[in-house]
């Protein structure tokens, strides 16, 4: 062995190879099965995309780095399903470009944190957060009252589409309007948001004010979805319980 | 720079500059808006000032004879090393800003640039890329051409690679403030920044191995492995984490093609990879040539660099999964990320092993000179940080650990105690070496900067291991009832005093560096013109 290693270190391609080689094989062995497997990832009947307005949000989650702070990942573990519920399934991100299971709990973990709080308290708790919980060392975020700029939502969509997340030409060519109507629940268009991404899906003046699509409207709307998207998980649960 | 090229290196530059500001012009016109627009301005700018820089003085400077190729290039690793110190600064000033928020969230301005999100990643990418990432490309070039005895294949490509890589940290930085991010931790560029660093990164191996091919030593040195795993690995991580649709080829948004658990696993092996790779086989690069060099005495044992070189290289890969134990990741995965991540221990024991058993008979040495004494600290601490590393690993020891403080500090104990100690023990052997001097302009600064920046890194490391233990512990608490003890709040209420007590081992670290980089303007200053040194003579023919 220590011979041929002589060998070896004196032809600099030969390491070159080497090295590719020897340092490839763990990726090939853990990475490549997760995409053949298929319980890797069981897709529920009832599992569904974000709204447009729920994206624009997740952007927004992302822009101001939310993630470094909040998991979106509860581990199968008995405290962590009391204090967060059903532990998190593969599925239930299985259309999340990127994914934001997150690596740290400065804050608590928001992966079922839709429906846990009303509207209000978001708005009110992301303006200020220590109105609403005094000791929390949260950042103040009041800039989110800005108009949500929707340019992008329309692209945005067709990409997603393009990488396998069940946008159809309707949901992409409305995407804008979708937004819009979300947030309008007496507009024409919020029956269309439901008939398109099921009844479920929350249409509310999020940030109070119908009048104006807001930043606000789009992270809380996201919030408010975290956990939503399925059932899953809760039946699963369930079913371990019996 | 410009004195030490040719004439037609010169004119080759112009042109490189002359299409950087094209490149920028274009991105710019084409975005219109928002972050692209204003990193195709910032390149536009770079590129005209060099324009102005390279154009102004192309037949100002005698033309360099042949005699240049018996010396060896150092230019640029003198331009690295100031480039890794200026992002040391701006890094850890972040840092320390970030840590002090967390202490005080009412310090926070009220608007969005400056806030903890978007500060954050200014923070890792500013000490990952900028400072330690600076810092192996300008070590590399010098280790690479003593160990070779043969000057860099090139004077241009180092000069693009320092250059280049330089705008990609600048695109980082600066898009994390206006939001610009893909939200993948450590990797959070969007996509056209990661197609310059590609193109970056290419040049930077063809030079690698184009000076290697030159080389007049049959042996290829450790160090020059190390380096190249470094180069060769890095670039297959950032490729396959950071493959992503952009929305539009003219805005600064795109998706990336993996999602949910193949993305989580994707991303925390380049993750975790990016730790091994960058932050850990660079760096022993750097520590296999600058401390046998300072200590005056060769490497203890070559056939443990053997053992301990391929041993990283190959158990690294598989121990990502250890980040994501008890999650939605195949059970199968986590098992064998944890059980590589142990094994891991035993080649990286090795090499701090083979460090220390290398200062054996130098001892007195470590105790009078501080720079040994920064390498020395360098190797225990990789030593803790690793075997640190491993036993969290293990999927009991990690239900506590997750998710809290104690893997940041564990993250400190490697970059503070390891990473940055065998950078600060590098920087004091070479800027004396590169200014033509015997030693650094003050000596004494450095031993205080030994010992600010080993007082810094215990406290945050302490600190951080109480914080996270106690956050793993209050979560997981029962009353008698069977209902949890605490609320999450109560847990960071709790997190007061250690918060404040790592933000002051953060400021301790910081001053530090603040004396070194002032030790360093001073040394370079009092150099005046001197010609690249020729220390280990070059050979003249080479060998391969």
């Amino acid at each position: 062995m220590l011979k041929l290693h002589y060998n070896l270190e004196k032809i600099s391609m030969g390491l070159v190879g080497a090295i590719i080689v020897v340092a490839s094989v763990g990726g090939m062995v853990e990475i490549a099965p997760l995409f053949t497997i298929e319980e890797t990832v069981e897709i529920p009947d009832d599992l569904r995309p974000y709204t447009p307005l729920e994206l624009a949000g997740r952007e927004i989650y992302m822009r101001e780095g939310c993630y470094a702070c909040h998991s979106q990942m509860i581990r199968s573990l008995a405290d962590e399903i009391d204090r967060y519920g059903p532990y998190s399934l593969a599925a239930e991100s299985a259309y999340d470009h990127p994914m934001l299971w997150g690596s740290k709990r400065t804050g608590p973990d928001l992966a079922r944190v839709g429906g846990k709080y009303s509207d209000d308290w978001h708005v009110a708790h992301l303006m200020d957060p220590r109105e609403v919980i005094p000791v929390s060392i949260m950042p103040a975020y009041p800039w989110l009252t800005r108009s949500l700029d929707t340019r992008l939502l329309e692209p945005s969509l067709a990409t997603l589409a393009r990488l396998g997340v069940p946008y159809d030409e309707a949901m992409i060519e409305n995407a804008e309007a979708d937004a819009l109507a979300q947030s309008q629940p007496e507009s024409d268009g919020a029956a269309a948001v439901q008939e398109r991404y099921g009844e479920d899906v929350a249409v509310r003046a999020f940030d109070d004010d119908p009048a104006r699509l807001t930043e606000m409207d789009a992270v809380v709307a996201y919030l408010q979805s975290l956990g939503t998207l399925t059932d899953a998980a809760h039946a699963r649960l369930a079913e371990g319980a019996q | 720079m410009i004195a030490t090229l040719t004439l037609r290196e010169r004119r080759i530059g112009l042109g490189l500059s002359i299409l950087l500001a094209l490149i920028g012009l274009a991105m710019a016109a084409l975005a219109r808006q928002g972050p692209m627009a204003v990193h195709g301005a910032m390149a536009l700018v770079l590129g005209l000032g060099l324009v102005f820089l390279i154009g102004g003085a192309l037949y100002d400077h005698p033309e360099q004879g042949r005699e240049r190729l018996a010396r060896y290039y150092d230019a640029p690793t003198r331009f690295g090393i100031i480039m890794a110190l200026f992002w040391g600064v701006i890094g850890m000033g972040v840092g320390v800003w970030v840590a002090a928020l967390m202490y005080w969230p009412e310090a926070t301005p009220l608007w969005p640039a400056t806030s903890f999100g978007r500060l954050r990643p200014v923070h890792t990418s500013g000490v990952i890329f900028g400072f330690g990432g600076n810092a192996l490309i300008a070590t590399s070039f010098y280790v690479l051409q003593r160990t070779s005895r043969a000057r860099l294949a090139d004077s241009v490509s180092p000069w693009f690679v320092l250059i280049g890589y330089n705008l990609f940290c600048l695109w980082a930085a600066s898009g994390y403030l206006m939001g610009s991010t893909q939200s993948k931790e450590y990797a959070e560029p969007e996509w056209y920044a990661d197609i310059w660093l590609v193109v970056v990164w290419l040049t930077y191996f063809a030079l690698y191995i184009r000076t290697l091919a030159r080389r007049a030593e049959p042996h290829i040195y450790v160090a020059n492995w190390y380096y190249m795993a470094f180069i060769l690995v890095v670039a297959m991580l950032h490729i396959v984490n950071n493959l992503a649709l952009p929305v539009s080829w003219t805005e600064a948004e795109s998706f990336p093609v993996w999602s949910g658990v193949q993305d989580a696993m994707i991303q925390w092996w380049y993750g975790h990879n990016a730790v091994a790779f960058l932050l850990t086989a660079g760096f022993l690069g750097m520590l296999y040539y600058f401390l046998p060099v300072r200590a005056q005495r060769p490497i203890w044992s070559y056939r443990l660099s053997i053992l301990s070189f391929w041993g990283i290289v190959f158990f690294y890969m598989w121990a990502g999964s250890h980040h994501l134990h008890y999650t939605a990741l195949p059970y199968w995965v986590q098992t064998l990320g944890m059980t590589f991540s142990v094994m891991l221990l035993v080649p990286s024991w090795a090499s701090a092993g083979n460090a220390l058993a290398t200062l054996n008979g130098a001892w007195h040495k470590v105790r009078d000179d501080a720079t040994l004494r920064f390498m020395f600290v360098a190797a225990v601490f990789y030593g803790l940080s690793t075997f640190e590393g491993s036993f969290m690993a293990i999927r009991p020891v990690n239900s506590l650990s997750h998710y809290t403080d104690w893997t940041v500090g564990h993250v400190h104990s490697g970059t503070l105690g390891w990473v940055a100690m065998i950078v600060f023990g590098a920087i004091y052997t070479l800027v004396p070496k590169l200014s033509g001097r015997d030693s650094m302009a003050w000596p004494q600064a450095v031993e205080w900067h030994f010992w600010l920046a080993v007082a810094g890194t215990l406290v945050y490391v302490v600190a951080l291991w109480n914080a996270g233990i106690t956050q793993g512990l209050m979560w997981r608490a029962y009353d008698a009832n069977g209902a949890l003890s605490y609320s999450f709040i109560e847990s960071v209420e709790a997190m007061r005093p250690y918060y404040a007590a790592r933000t002051l081992g953060g400021a301790l670290f910081l001053t530090g560096l603040v004396i070194c980089v002032l030790n360093c303007r001073a040394t370079m200053r009092a150099a005046g013109s001197q010609a690249d040194s020729a220390d280990r003579p070059l050979a003249a023919h080479p060998a391969e």
